[in-house]
C-alpha cells in the first residue's frame, strides 16, 4: 500500500497547482489522472488572460500558446458590435494538452509523484473518517493512504459526492457546452476572440470562435442547460455554422468536445470536511459571465494546496483547519465570483432588442469594467432605457 | 422508465453527472454508467446533455 500526506484526484489545472504547492511545501502527494494523458480530452475553449496566467504564479512558456490575442469582438443579434483591445491585457488561447504537461512536470520537478489512466472509485474510510482512496490502474486495484484526500475531479466530482459534499448542479447553474476545433476558418479576425450573443444564436449564453493559430479555432457554443432542453448545443453550433460559409464554408471539424460548466460562482455548502478538500470546477469554481474556469481554478489550488500543507504541519487536517482555504477564497476570488454572478442574471433577461441597444451604448472599455464586476456605470448609460435600467438595478445593486 | 445513454453518440464529458440530484451517474474511463437503481426519471440529465446522448426509456 502507498502511502502519501496528499493525494489528488484529478489532474487538470486545480490538480496540478494543489500538487505542486504541496511539493513546494515539502509534502509528499501524489496525483491520479483518469484519462490516458494529461491535458486531454479537453471541455474547453483554452482562453486565458495574461493577469490569470502571472496571478497563477506560473512561468510563461510560449510553447504551450496556440495564439496570443489582443482583444475581443462582441456581436449583437441585430449586426452592431463591440470591440476591445487592450494592449496591457493581452491574452492567449491555449493548447492545454501541451499546457497542462507542463504544469504537471513543474509539478512533478517540485517533487509530485503522478500516475495517469488511473481511476479513483472509491475513498478509504477509517473511525467514519477520509484516510486515502482506492483506485484502479490499468486494471489493478490499489489503495493509497494520505492526511488528506483533495478532490480536484471536475464537474462530476466523484470524490466530491463520495465525500458527502453537496455538489449537484441545479440546471439553470449549468452550461451545456459543445464545440469543434475547426482547420480552415476563413474571413475572421485572428488575432482577436469572436463572441456572439442573441437568443436564437446561443440562448442564456454565447457563441464564439477563439482562434489558436494560423486558421484553427475552437468554434463553440455554451448556454445554460435549461435552454438546452428545448434544442441542444450541438444543434445551435451546427446551424451556426451552416449559415456562415464566409468563415466556415472550406472548414472542417480536427477535434469534438463537450462539456458542463458549473456558473454559479461557488458551491453553495461547505466544500471542505475532515481529512478533504475540494478544489476547481468540482467545487464549482467558475467565471459565471463567460464560463472560465483554468485561471480561478489554478489560484485556487495554490490556496488549497498551501493550507494543506499548513494542517499537515501542525497535525490538524480537521474541517476546521482546512476551512481556511474555503475562507481566503472566498474573501477573493469567491467575492467577485458573487459580483459576476450578478451580472450573468441580469445578461439572462436580455431580449435580442437589449443586445442591440448594449451593443450601441457599451464601449470597449466599458465591457473591460464589466469584466471585472464593476457594474454602477450602467445605470448612468441606462437612464433613457427605463427597461434596462430597473433591471440593472434589480439584478446588479447592493 | 430510466435514463439511458447511447454510446455512440456520448462524448464523456460528464455534465450529466454534475447535475443528477440522485448521484446516479457515473463516469468510467471511457463511458458512462447508470446505476437504474438510483435512476428516479427526473429527466435533468437528458435536458443537460449537450449532444442529446440521454434519453429515458
Amino acid at each position: 500500500m502507498k502511502e502519501y500526506d496528499v493525494v489528488v484526484v484529478g489532474a487538470g489545472p486545480a490538480g496540478i497547482m494543489t500538487a505542486k504547492t504541496c511539493a513546494e511545501n515539502d509534502l509528499s502527494v501524489l496525483m491520479l489522472e483518469k484519462d490516458n494523458a494529461i491535458g486531454e480530452p479537453k471541455r474547453c475553449a483554452e482562453g486565458i488572460s495574461m493577469k490569470g496566467i502571472e496571478k497563477a504564479g506560473i512561468k510563461f512558456n510560449k510553447r504551450y500558446v496556440a495564439a496570443e490575442i489582443k482583444g475581443a469582438i462582441l456581436y449583437a443579434p441585430g449586426g452592431k458590435s463591440v470591440e476591445y483591445s487592450d494592449p496591457k491585457s493581452l491574452g492567449y488561447v491555449l493548447e492545454r494538452k501541451v499546457f497542462e504537461k507542463h504544469l504537471a512536470k513543474d509539478a512533478i520537478k517540485a517533487g509530485a509523484d503522478c500516475m495517469v489512466r488511473t481511476t479513483a472509485t472509491d475513498l478509504i474510510m477509517e473511525n467514519s473518517r477520509i484516510a486515502g482512496v482506492k483506485a484502479n490502474f490499468l486494471g489493478d486495484e490499489i489503495e493509497i493512504r494520505s492526511k488528506i484526500v483533495v478532490g480536484a475531479d471536475g464537474v462530476e466530482t466523484k470524490m466530491g459526492r463520495l465525500a458527502g459534499l453537496r455538489t449537484t448542479i441545479p440546471l439553470k447553474d449549468q452550461i451545456s457546452g459543445y464545440q469543434y476545433e475547426m482547420a480552415n476558418v476563413k474571413n475572421l479576425d485572428m488575432d482577436l476572440l469572436h463572441l456572439w450573443f442573441g437568443n436564437e444564436i446561443a440562448p442564456k449564453g454565447y457563441m464564439w470562435v477563439f482562434p489558436k493559430g494560423d486558421d484553427l479555432a475552437n468554434v463553440g457554443i455554451g448556454i445554460i442547460a435549461t435552454e438546452n432542453a428545448k434544442r441542444s448545443a450541438r444543434e445551435y453550433l451546427e446551424k451556426f455554422i451552416a449559415d456562415r460559409p464566409q468563415y466556415f464554408g472550406d472548414a472542417s471539424p480536427v477535434e469534438v468536445n463537450a462539456g458542463g460548466v458549473p456558473v454559479s460562482g461557488f458551491m453553495n455548502d461547505p466544500f471542505v470536511k475532515d481529512n478533504f478538500m475540494l478544489v476547481g470546477d468540482s467545487a464549482h469554481m467558475v467565471n459565471p459571465i463567460h464560463g472560465g474556469g483554468m485561471s480561478t481554478n489554478m489560484y485556487a489550488g495554490k490556496i488549497c494546496g498551501r493550507v494543506a500543507a499548513e494542517a499537515i504541519k501542525s497535525g490538524d487536517t480537521s474541517a476546521k483547519k482546512l476551512s481556511e482555504y474555503e475562507r481566503e477564497w472566498k474573501e477573493t476570488d469567491g467575492v467577485k465570483m458573487q459580483k459576476l454572478l450578478k451580472i450573468r442574471m441580469f445578461a439572462e433577461q436580455l431580449s435580442d432588442k437589449d443586445f442591440d441597444y448594449l451593443a450601441g451604448v457599451l464601449s470597449g472599455a466599458d465591457l473591460d469594467e464589466l469584466t471585472k464586476g464593476r457594474t454602477k456605470f450602467m445605470l448612468k448609460l441606462f437612464l433613457k432605457n427605463p427597461k434596462l435600467l430597473l433591471l440593472a438595478r434589480k439584478y446588479m445593486s447592493a | 422508465m430510466v435514463a439511458r445513454c447511447n454510446r455512440d453518440l456520448c462524448i464523456h464529458c460528464g455534465g450529466c453527472v454534475g447535475v443528477c440530484p440522485v448521484d446516479a451517474i457515473d463516469l468510467r474511463e471511457y463511458r458512462l454508467e447508470i446505476d437504474p437503481k438510483k435512476c428516479i426519471d427526473c429527466g435533468t440529465c437528458v435536458k443537460f446533455c449537450p449532444v442529446r446522448a440521454l434519453s429515458l426509456k
